[in-house]
């Protein structure tokens, strides 16, 4: 066998090495050393994540099986960047009584999801998707439930867990059609073969489908907001930004590597599920009266954004893409960090009411809270502004004018809501119920710091966008 | 030798019965068999499709082992969430199950 493969697995390998030890470690670690757990995860992800910014070696591996190139390791950055900043919220929540014993489980169930994100994003081959989405859609189920005592972590669980089923069950049945047509797998086999057939495009609808439970577009969304509400925190942050995004790259590179012939056939399909996931996201946002509800919804709106991009299906549209999640993390992961901490506070009440008055109390993580809300509606100075202005343009160059018109509408619908935190905080004033002045801890701190650095400065430093659109390569892998 | 088409008419059935008991049963074991029952249709159209039009090769059938172990592991972690619910909620009707809803 050739071992030379591997070197093609820099990262998996690197995360793989992480996972390892930290599992070793929660193993035979005594008591008292494991409340060094959440230091020594850190520390060992960033050298994961640093080590992921070292020059990768580029090509396929396994005969197919698994491709590295430029763009897999950008986005492999991305989800490392977003599993970082969630490592660094999870300390408050991890000490708390019902969690304290099992805090080595969470990271290294997260560590595994990551790993088979990356095995999505890197998939040359459809098993090898199909395995990578169970790899990171079982332990979510189980990270979504990890608040054993919690009726409503339990039944997120079960939530998850069953839709997570049934969505790869409607895809493995699409992609048994694509077989049955075309007799491969391989992503680069399939690509000429791929014509306009009834059977090929009930197999592709099927396939769609079970893509976009993942993505949670409308009309497979339904889940969403349960889970989200349902699971702890930090495991929603996680879900909202890692989940969606590697979701939203293994859509991508499918509908253009394999998919590319019948453009003709998902062109429409991806029109209207984006004009739909966009407009419901936004209408249903605005009656929540729990912020991670609400902020299930608007990330239900932000997929309708990312698939604009997508259905460009130019490397403009790649690119945008790409950077739009990337700012995406950084402004969710703030919005959620911020909502961490206040929970924490506030013993698990989650509703809009909590921030009531919080400009007065805690100035600072109410600032933090105002940047990632103006991120994620697209207002000017901040990054969030400039990832939706690249992805509309990037659907603009291709014609898809009523769609962006659609989008800009909705724009201006989710400001609205967007702005009903920012009445919360600044205008309403607290009550006994709302949160006194506290102190955030140390890692929940470089988290929203990182955090607002990032909406603050992504959006000027246009060298990251330029950099990211040097390494699209749309078809040659 | 049988016709392909029987064993996807078969298989389409489970699908779809599948699917039906996903949607209509409430109790949520039933529901994970109505799970097992879509997967198993899948698998089976994996195998035929192999068997009959691409005997040469085995993608098909190694799809199809692949898939019986994820799906195995799946009703591992499923059953055991479902009886983490059970416990919390002393109810595995999925009725129950509405916490959440405003």
């Amino acid at each position: 066998m050739d071992f030379s493969n591997f070197l093609l697995m820099q990262q998996e390998m690197s995360l793989m090495a992480v996972f390892v030890i930290l599992f070793i470690y929660d193993v035979f670690c005594s008591d008292k050393g494991k409340q060094w757990f959440q230091p020594i995860a850190c520390i060992l992800f960033t050298l994961h994540t640093a080590w992921g910014f070292l020059p990768a070696l580029t090509g396929e591996a396994f005969g197919g099986m698994f491709v590295n190139s430029d763009m897999t390791v950008i986005m492999k950055n991305i989800l490392n960047i977003a599993t970082l900043l969630v490592f660094l919220q999870v300390n408050n929540w991890l000490k708390s009584h019902d969690t304290v014993h099992k805090r080595g489980e969470f990271f290294t169930i997260t560590l595994v999801t990551l790993l088979g994100m990356y095995l999505m994003i890197s998939a040359g081959n459809f098993m090898m998707l199909y395995i990578g989405m169970e790899t990171a859609s079982l332990p979510m189920a189980c990270l979504a439930a990890f608040n054993k005592y919690r009726e409503k972590s339990a039944e997120a669980g079960a939530k998850y867990i069953l839709i997570s089923a049934l969505s790869s069950g409607v895809m493995l049945f699409g992609l048994s059609f694509l077989y049955g047509s075309m007799g491969t797998m391989y992503f680069s086999d399939m690509t000429a073969q791929v014509v306009s057939e009834p059977l090929m495009i009930v197999g592709f609808v099927f396939f769609f489908s079970g893509l976009a439970f993942k993505l949670s577009l409308v009309p497979f969304h339904l889940w969403t907001a349960d889970v989200y509400e349902g699971a702890p925190t930090a495991v929603t942050a996680f879900l909202s930004v890692a989940s969606k995004g590697a979701a939203a790259f293994a859509l991508m590179f499918t509908l253009y590597k394999v998919f590319g012939n019948i453009e003709v056939v998902w062109n429409p399909i991806l029109w209207w599920s984006s004009v739909i996931t966009i407009t419901a996201g936004n209408l249903f946002a605005i009656r929540q009266k729990d912020i991670k509800r609400f902020f299930a919804f608007s990330s239900i709106s932000q997929a309708g954004y990312i698939l604009l991009g997508i259905i460009a299906g130019t490397p403009l549209g790649m690119n945008a893409t790409v950077y739009y999640v990337l700012v995406y993390v950084f402004s969710n992961l703030a919005a959620f960090g911020v909502i961490s901490a206040i929970e924490n506070r506030t013993n698990g009440n989650t509703l809009i009411s909590a921030f009531n008055g919080l400009y007065k109390s805690n100035p600072r993580l109410s600032l933090i809270m105002m940047l990632a809300v103006f991120s994620l509606g697209g207002i000017p100075p901040f990054a969030g502004f400039f990832s939706k202005f690249y992805i509309f343009m990037a659907a603009a160059d291709r014609g898809q004018f009523l769609l962006v018109f659609i989008a800009l509408l909705n724009t201006v619908v989710s400001l609205y809501y967007y702005l009903l935190i920012i009445k919360a905080m600044f205008i309403k004033e607290g009550d006994e119920q709302s949160v006194d002045c506290f102190v955030t801890d140390g890692y929940n701190k470089i988290s929203l710091i990182l955090c607002t650095a990032g909406i603050l400065a992504i959006g000027f430093l246009s060298c990251i966008y330029e950099h990211i659109g040097s390494k699209v390569d749309l078809f040659n892998f | 030798m049988i016709k392909m088409e029987y064993y996807l008419i078969v298989s389409t059935l489970m699908f779809f019965i599948g699917v039906y008991g996903f949607i209509a049963r409430k109790n949520m074991l039933a529901i994970l068999i109505s799970l097992e029952l879509i997967l198993n249709a899948v698998e089976i159209n994996f195998a035929v499709f192999n068997r009959y039009l691409f005997p040469g090769s085995m993608e098909g059938m190694f799809f199809t082992l692949f898939g019986i172990a994820i799906t195995a592991a799946e009703t591992a972690i499923a059953i055991a969430i479902i009886i983490n619910v059970y416990r919390n909620i002393g109810s595995v009707n999925v009725r129950k199950i509405n916490k959440m809803k405003e």
